[in-house]
């Protein structure tokens, strides 16, 4: 066979493709990137979905992707601006609306001294312990039972920065890590607003409900990767595709190759390890090592085919649980929508509708049974506050994430697309009213809608569920968790590999590293 | 059946006045249920005078047997027995004391359909009978029976020890510590992931993974969340079903069985042993107040007034009874009673106790068919068990609840008059709290007709066999066995309040802030079912202390 042109073959150009790309390639890897799409981006993308009018296609908010991997990768320089940093969490109300994290001034008005106090210590507490978990996030999971020193050694830290926590701070995070978030804030908070808002974040994204236990984990897993605060939301400016555009060219000024229009159709597999692949078109390329930032489902069942795997694992990936149950609404507007709970005019933060802990836990119920909520629960953001640039002059864009959307609704969503998103309308209509008429264009994107569109089976956004029993050394299942598939010369980089999606970069930095250990 | 003498007032008294004396015992007991009986017996062995105090007439906590109708026997609390630990049994002689547990043959789901799955013993009819709903499920559950044994074997060791504090530094928790890492250790890799996996796998997530057919996994969900407030769909409940699958009888890992003569025959042949090595029981004896004297203990005021002094006292309560309410929060640390307070008890589960006229009818059953002797449900899918759950969380009981329905008296003659049966029905989910006020008279009546409907759904003239009925709900519970909110662990299975977090985080090991205090009850490691592994823990760990 002739000698293969590249040293890695990486399938998809998402964030994190294009991050271990462009890791791969600064070190000097000769890196072809292969995305089925006609640009790079994949979830974190920007399109126009009305004439005219621009947005975030999936993510649309960007607060998990470390500073330090944006730095090292000279993203800046590569284009990105942020068009909003640090912006607010506002939980609506028909009462009213409820900064979070409260500004100490207000906080005593709008909560309450019980609350604001409570507030202070809580979010003290979480910070401290979001802050411990982090080197987890940052970690390549070592191999249970592996007399490797490198596993023996990232264990010892992990342990030693636990240690480090102090006894009660230890001690509560052994207690909580497990519990269910609804628990958590009772022990804390009167609040509903502030309750139902803090449930949000928690269960944003999982198939969980606020009474489910492991929902304080997904809540400091969101702290931790958010960097301990839960306040550094940022939209880059011209939605998050501009990211990934940074990103593509960070990889292609190291010498990174990138092909769009180019879906891989299968691997190729000689000698039992990963040669290349060959694309929907027929063509064949060759490589020392294909690295997948497809969803583990994709890559191990379709792309490289079961009958190299053995039943075990296939088993294992199987029965990975990746539904998605969160939908994406994006609407044109011919004028600012205005929220009543706002007294600002230009909606420039993120706004949380999540009543209170029984509605989150009530919309989850609909979803058990898989129905989607009868009361959605959203997270919106209004771009063009911001970012006028993503709609002509005076009209605007309202980008919503809506939860709970089951992938597998009863009945399929062919013919209940419509009905839900007349359901999210009159949500939003209750709180902004004057809404709807505003309305130029609708695009809801359901689970499925996602599934087609970004390739990613099940629809769901991390990949594979973002839950204690998938997480670190078992994520995406045991066998695979180190980036390294069971076949030689393959490997995972994509947010079903730990530390997970939400536009964060790092499942791609960590193969990258994991990558060239490997080969050196 | 056999009645211990103390369970008249006679001796009770006498033993009372012994106690009553200038010097008390060496030790009092509060509560005398299976796990208070259990750590008495084993400080009685090591030499203690030991003094139990019981605040009801009877003694036995949540496990007896009560005559509460002409010729029947109740097991009106706990039913059935599994879990109690072999090396209990032997090391106090139970069965020398009169116990006998008789295995009881596979159960049942009569579905709504009509249709009927039953699990037998034998394991050919197993298989038939579960392929007769899906032939891949009959292969999936060999797998899965082999996993949950291999999850048992993991987790058996560590019932009888005092979990370890990981935030201690002390040689005792460091090695313990050790022995926990090297014991996962052993598993190896993949079945180290397995495990690490399970703890946090919800129960029908677990099913999923083996199981395609609807009414296999719904009747093995059953056990995934009796006495929780927890639906099959909770990460979590994978834990708890094993929880009932810990147990054995006569080394037959997972069976479960009746005691003959009802639930109460093992806490009187836990008072028999007991009596044995010299302890002795008070009946009647309500504990009003658990005295401390400079930062010790150093007795218990009864509400009679009546002081008994001792050093040590051991409270079989569950944590909230012990330190909120028969002690002054002032006398312990404010971070405890803060714990204490937010430790979780959740009342969810209420029983029905029917006294039958003759076997009740159910056409499901093929005639003959063993399963009918075993467990009886009528939840035919994981989905009207969650539905089950959502009631629970909206503060109603549930309007198709999940019921444990056991009819002993085929099995044990001793519990019923010839031809006629007593049927116990443990019913999932009853709140604590209803949201439409407290409980009534009305109420609890409209709970049972809810609960007898569903059976007479699937009895025929299932109501006109029923002589008397006794409705419990979790508010009768708290009231009569005194388990706060009437939960039958004495506190939640979730992580949150397992090992080293039961009750509470740095009293996992049977010791309070207070010297000379110890708990024993379910609300500890390894917490509840009629195991008696929290009395056994609790008793070696003050002899430890004690250093006898």
């Amino acid at each position: 066979m002739s000698a293969s042109r590249y040293d890695c073959i990486v399938i998809g150009a998402g964030h994190n493709g294009l991050t271990c790309a462009a890791y791969l390639a600064r070190a000097g890897r000769r890196v072809l990137v292969l995305e089925a799409a006609e640009a790079p981006g994949g979830a974190a993308a920007t399109h126009e979905f009305a004439p005219g009018f621009r947005v975030s296609s999936c993510a649309h908010l960007l607060h998990l992707m470390p500073g330090w991997l944006l730095g090292e990768l000279g993203l800046a320089g590569h284009g990105l601006r942020m068009a909003a940093e640090r912006m607010p969490t506002l939980a609506l109300s028909a009462a009213g609306a409820l900064q979070i994290p409260p500004y100490p001034d207000s906080a005593a008005r709008d909560l309450g001294e019980a609350d604001a106090r409570a507030f202070r210590e809580y979010a003290a507490m979480m910070g401290r312990l979001a802050r411990a978990l982090r080197p987890i996030l940052e970690a390549v999971p070592p191999r249970l039972g592996s007399r490797a020193w490198r596993d023996r050694l990232t264990l010892l830290g992990l342990g030693a920065r636990l240690r480090l926590l102090g006894r009660s701070d230890m001690r509560e995070l052994l207690r909580i890590a497990g519990m269910c978030v609804q628990d958590l804030l009772d022990e804390h908070f009167e609040n509903p607003l502030l309750k139902g808002a803090l449930a949000f974040d928690a269960v944003l994204g999982t198939n969980l409900g606020p009474r489910s236990p492991g929902t304080v984990f997904t809540l400091l897993y969101r702290l931790a990767a958010g960097g301990g605060s839960a306040g550094s939301l940022a939209q880059p400016v011209g939605g998050l595709g501009a990211l990934t555009e940074a990103l593509a060219r960070a990889a292609s000024s190291a010498g990174a190759e990138l092909r769009c229009d180019a879906p891989v159709a299968r691997m190729i597999v000689t000698e039992d390890s990963a040669a290349g692949v060959i694309l929907e078109s027929g063509e064949r390329l060759q490589a020392k090592c294909v690295v997948s930032s497809a969803d583990p489902r994709t890559t191990f069942l379709r792309l490289l085919g079961p009958e190299h795997l053995d039943a075990g694992f296939v088993r294992r990936i199987t029965h990975l649980r990746g539904q998605g149950m969160t939908a994406k609404l994006h609407l044109a507007l011919d004028r600012m929508p205005r929220f009543a709970a706002l007294t600002a005019l230009a909606p420039t933060g993120r706004l949380v509708i999540a009543p209170s802990l029984q509605a989150v836990e009530r919309a989850f119920n609909d979803a058990k049974y898989g129905r989607f909520s009868a009361a959605p629960l959203l997270e919106v953001i209004v771009p063009t506050a911001v970012d006028p640039g993503l709609a002509p002059a005076g009209r605007h864009v309202l980008s919503a994430v809506v939860q709970y959307a089951p992938h597998g609704v009863a009945g399929g969503w062919e013919g209940q697309r419509e009905q839900f998103l007349d359901t999210i309308l009159q949500t939003l209509e209750a709180h902004a009213p004057g809404l709807r008429e505003s309305v130029c264009a609708a695009e809801l994107l359901t689970p499925q809608d996602i599934e087609s569109r970004f390739r990613i089976s099940g629809g769901h956004w991390h990949h594979a569920e973002l839950a204690l029993d998938q997480f670190f050394m078992v994520r995406p299942v045991a066998g695979a968790a180190q980036y390294r598939a069971p076949v030689r010369g393959l490997f995972l980089c994509g947010a079903g590999c730990h530390p997970g999606g939400g536009v964060m970069g790092l499942a791609g930095h960590h193969a990258a590293r994991r990558i060239l250990a490997e080969a050196a | 059946m056999r009645l211990a003498p103390w369970n008249r007032a006679g001796p009770g008294k006498r033993a009372g006045k012994r106690a009553g004396g200038s010097r008390g015992p060496d030790a009092i007991v509060v509560g005398a249920g299976h796990n208070g009986l259990v750590a008495a017996c084993f400080l009685a062995r090591a030499g203690l005078s030991v003094q139990v105090l019981e605040r009801n007439p009877y003694i036995g906590g949540a496990a007896v047997s009560r005559s509460l109708y002409e010729g029947f026997t109740y097991s009106n609390c706990s039913y059935v027995c599994s879990l109690l630990r072999t090396e209990i049994i032997r090391a106090l002689e139970l069965p020398a004391h009169g116990l006998q547990i008789i295995p009881y043959e596979g159960g049942c789901t009569l579905m709504g359909n009509g249709g009927h799955f039953a699990l037998y013993d034998n394991h050919d009819a197993l298989r038939r009978e579960i392929a007769r709903h899906s032939s891949r499920d009959a292969e999936a559950y060999d797998r899965f029976t082999r996993d949950m044994l291999r999850h048992c074997k993991f987790i058996k060791p560590l019932l009888l020890r005092a979990p370890p504090d990981p935030t201690s530094f002390k040689p005792r928790d460091v090695r313990e510590l050790l022995y926990l890492g090297r014991h996962f250790g052993r598993l190896g890799e993949d079945r180290m992931c397995e495990t690490l996996r399970f703890w946090t796998l919800s129960c029908a997530d677990l099913l999923d993974e083996y199981f395609e057919s609807e009414i296999v996994k719904a009747h093995l969900a059953g056990s995934s969340i009796i006495g929780t407030a927890l639906g099959p769909r909770s990460p979590g409940t994978a834990y708890v079903l094993l929880h009932h699958y810990m147990g054995s009888i006569d080394g037959t890992v997972g069976a479960w069985g009746f005691a003959r003569g009802g639930m109460g025959a093992i806490t009187q042949a836990l008072a028999a042993s007991l009596a044995a090595s010299g302890g002795s029981i008070r009946c009647e004896a309500p504990v009003q107040r658990i005295l401390t004297r400079n930062g010790r203990a150093a007795g218990v005021v009864l509400e009679s007034g009546e002081e008994i002094p001792a050093r040590l006292v051991v409270s079989n309560m569950d944590v909230r009874r012990t330190f909120l309410d028969t002690m002054d929060p002032a006398e312990l640390p404010e971070e405890f009673v803060r714990r204490v307070r937010q430790f979780k008890i959740r009342g969810s589960s209420g029983k029905l106790n029917i006294a039958l006229d003759a076997m009740p009818r159910f056409p499901a059953i093929p005639a003959g068919a063993p399963c009918v002797r075993g467990d009886l449900h009528v939840t035919d899918s994981i989905d009207m068990l969650e539905r089950a759950y959502d009631d629970w969380k909206e503060g109603r009981w549930s309007q198709r609840p999940y019921l444990d329905m056991l009819i002993p008296t085929q099995i044990d003659p001793t519990m019923a008059p010839p031809g006629k049966h007593y049927m116990s029905v443990f019913v999932q989910y009853c709140p604590y709290r209803l949201a439409d006020g407290p409980w009534t008279d009305e109420k609890r009546a409209s709970f049972g007709r809810t609960v007898i409907d569903s059976i007479a759904e699937h009895s025929p003239g299932f109501r006109d066999l029923i002589l008397h009925a006794e409705i419990r709900t979790p508010a009768d519970i708290e009231r009569e066995v005194g388990l706060t909110e009437g939960n039958i662990f004495q506190g939640e299975l979730t992580f949150d309040q397992l090992l080293f977090n039961r009750p509470i985080p740095g009293y996992a090991q049977y010791r309070s802030p207070i010297r000379g205090l110890y708990m024993c009850g379910s609300s500890t490691h390894p917490g509840g079912g009629v195991m008696g592994a929290p009395g056994a823990n609790a008793a070696s760990t003050i002899l430890g202390d004690l250093k006898r």
